[in-house]
């Protein structure tokens, strides 16, 4: 965690500095088309825009250090606060997102692997390639097409029925707060909401993950003690659900960190396509609204996000692979 | 030439390069081979949104526009734009990596640093800042891909220079003399060059797909270039009735992106067997 200040300190002022050299005057966007000079430079001495730009940038990192993200530009709200409303939408369609390309993207890896250049390790390897070349918004608006609009088998956008409305916010992850109300239709109308968000966004991590499993798992099968356990007469699925997989997944694990960066950027759209009202709609907003301390604050959360998802694998990565914290890997 | 040889006794990468080279020629020829090449900027309110026929083999759209013939023309958007990006992170990318990767030094922990940074940022929100803020259009798209791409290439020529300034070939050539200039120009590029063209044939696939992305978000390609990402974005309000409308320009994104995905990956294969495990 503490190597990854610096990197996040690093973020901070690249982001800032990038916000504020690129043409985009949030002060004019802020007031309006009708405004008058003044009333611009007014407003742009009230956020401090009219300072020295290396003076805003420390001013702007001492704000992040005492965890003050500052005031929207465009709503006037605080940024934290609008954050903290949106960020579990997002986490939560990203985790069901990582569940799904784990639970599928694993055995597909293993499945391949075990029937290696048969006709299901070919068909693994179609789809991993396929998974990382499509577009998630052509997925996104397809699968929207056959399921929702033609099959009017799933709902077509937002996070529950607008007929029921929420649940009593608790922790703001919608199936929490819904299994803790005990309210089983909301959470049916919750997860069938979820459920093409979330398949669309696994898409490109299932098909990665799909491949380092598979190659973990050709690799490991060449070790000594898989000969060993096959002469002492294990059978295939045993020795390969429980000798081989837990050898093999260690890649598969760094990878799954790895992906979070790009979980993130897809949610961006999926979020946009599906109408999810997370962070992913609020960063597009607030570019959209030249809103740069929104913007710089988002960038800030999930740079913050994948530095704890990136630790938490570590931590992962030893609690299944002793070697990996004594060093003798 | 043993590079290529090797590459098409891979049958699955050699369908790749057929596709690619397949795509360029349709990207060269564009206004040739188009049914309606005029179709690019005209409109025919009067046969809108016609199903696929024998006329108009993908469909027409809104604006009455032969798909097929959008889908060709934006062929050429796609490939110009994901090679000027390309082209434009390796200038940033590879001197950068090519001075980290020499010595260790404050330099060097500067540059990888700075590499980090970019790297840390979600690629698609800083592209779509930079797109927004200095006026959508393909042209800020462009310039936002290179910023965001240009550290993977940095990364793979740092790596490569790291492991080569080592070799003996290298010791030799500064034993008599050679500048360190025209050892990194002339004998380390060269020997890095296989490592950049995976990058960069990777690179391609996915910048097309980025470059799709911003169109769709509405900060890359502007009404009425031919742009794919663009055409799905516009479908949106005449589905379902217009199935043909998005799904054409969708799968031609799709089948570019997995030629250059497969031949990215045979060339890795190709270029340097003991890269097979590090699959990205």
């Amino acid at each position: 965690m503490l190597l990854a200040l610096p990197a996040l300190l690093g973020l901070v002022v690249a982001t800032f500095i990038l916000s504020r050299v690129i043409p985009g005057d949030a002060a004019a966007t802020l007031a309006g088309d009708a405004a008058t000079p003044a009333q611009i430079a007014d407003i742009r001495a009230r956020y401090g825009l009219d300072r020295p730009i290396l003076e805003q940038a420390i001013i702007h990192v001492r704000q992040v250090l005492t965890g003050d993200l500052g005031n929207s530009i465009f709503t006037g709200r605080p940024v934290a606060e609008e954050i903290a409303q949106r960020l579990p939408a997002t986490l939560e369609l990203t985790f069901a997102a990582l569940l799904l390309s784990t639970l599928l993207g694993v055995p597909l890896g293993l499945i391949a692997a075990l029937d290696h250049n048969g006709p299901a390790d070919h068909l693994v390897r179609l789809v991993s390639v396929a998974g990382l070349a499509i577009a998630s918004f052509w997925l996104a608006i397809m699968l929207q097409m056959v399921f929702s609009m033609e099959l009017d088998w799933l709902p077509l956008r937002g996070r529950i029925d607008v007929a029921l409305g929420l649940p009593p916010r608790v922790t703001g992850f919608l199936l929490i707060d819904c299994l803790l109300a005990g309210d089983g239709r909301r959470l049916s109308s919750a997860m069938l909401h979820m459920l093409l968000p979330a398949l669309t966004l696994s898409l490109p991590g299932l098909a990665t993950i799909a491949r380092f499993t598979r190659s973990g798992v050709l690799e490991t099968l060449q070790k000594d003690f898989v000969l060993y356990a096959r002469a002492a007469g294990y059978g295939r699925f045993r020795l390969a659900a429980i000798y081989v997989l837990r050898n093999a997944i260690t890649v598969t694990v760094t990878q799954i960190g790895l992906l979070f960066g790009g979980l993130i950027s897809g949610a961006v759209v999926v979020e946009a396509v599906f109408d999810w009202p997370g962070l992913g709609t609020y960063a597009v907003q607030a570019i959209l609204a030249a809103d740069y301390k929104a913007l710089l604050a988002v960038t800030l959360v999930v740079g913050v996000v994948y530095a704890i998802v990136n630790v938490v694998v570590d931590v992962l990565q030893a609690v299944i692979d002793p070697r990996v914290s004594d060093g003798t890997r | 030439m043993s590079l290529l040889r090797r590459l098409l006794r891979d049958p699955v990468a050699a369908l790749g390069l057929v596709i690619v080279i397949f795509a360029v020629l349709v990207a060269i020829l564009a206004p040739w081979i188009a049914p309606y090449p005029e179709d690019a900027f005209e409109s025919h309110l009067l046969q809108r949104l016609r199903e696929p026929s024998v006329e108009f083999p993908f469909g027409t759209d809104n604006l009455g526009r032969d798909i097929l013939s959008r889908v060709i023309l934006g062929t050429r958007n796609a490939l110009a734009v994901a090679l000027s990006v390309v082209l434009a992170s390796t200038v940033i990318g590879i001197p950068i990596g090519l001075a980290a990767g020499w010595k260790d030094g404050w330099l060097s922990d500067i540059l990888m640093r700075l590499t980090d940074v970019f790297l840390a940022v979600p690629q698609l929100i800083l592209a779509l800042a930079l797109g927004q803020l200095m006026a959508p259009g393909l042209g800020t798209a462009m310039v936002a891909l290179a910023l965001t791409y240009w550290p993977f290439f940095a990364r793979t020529v740092f790596a490569e220079t790291r492991r080569l300034r080592g070799a003996l070939f290298v010791d030799a050539l500064a034993g008599i003399g050679a500048h360190p200039l025209r050892i990194l120009l002339l004998h380390v590029l060269p020997n890095a060059a296989p490592a950049i063209l995976v990058r960069a044939t990777i690179g391609m696939g996915f910048t097309i797909l980025t470059a799709a992305i911003l169109g769709f978000l509405g900060v890359g390609a502007v009404p009425p270039s031919p742009d794919w990402g663009l055409a799905v974005a516009e479908a949106r309000q005449y589905l379902p009735e217009a199935w043909w409308f998005p799904t054409f320009p969708g799968l031609a994104i799709l089948l570019l992106v997995l030629a250059f995905n497969l031949l990215g990956d045979g060339l890795r294969d190709a270029a340097d067997p003991r890269l097979r495990r590090s699959r990205r």
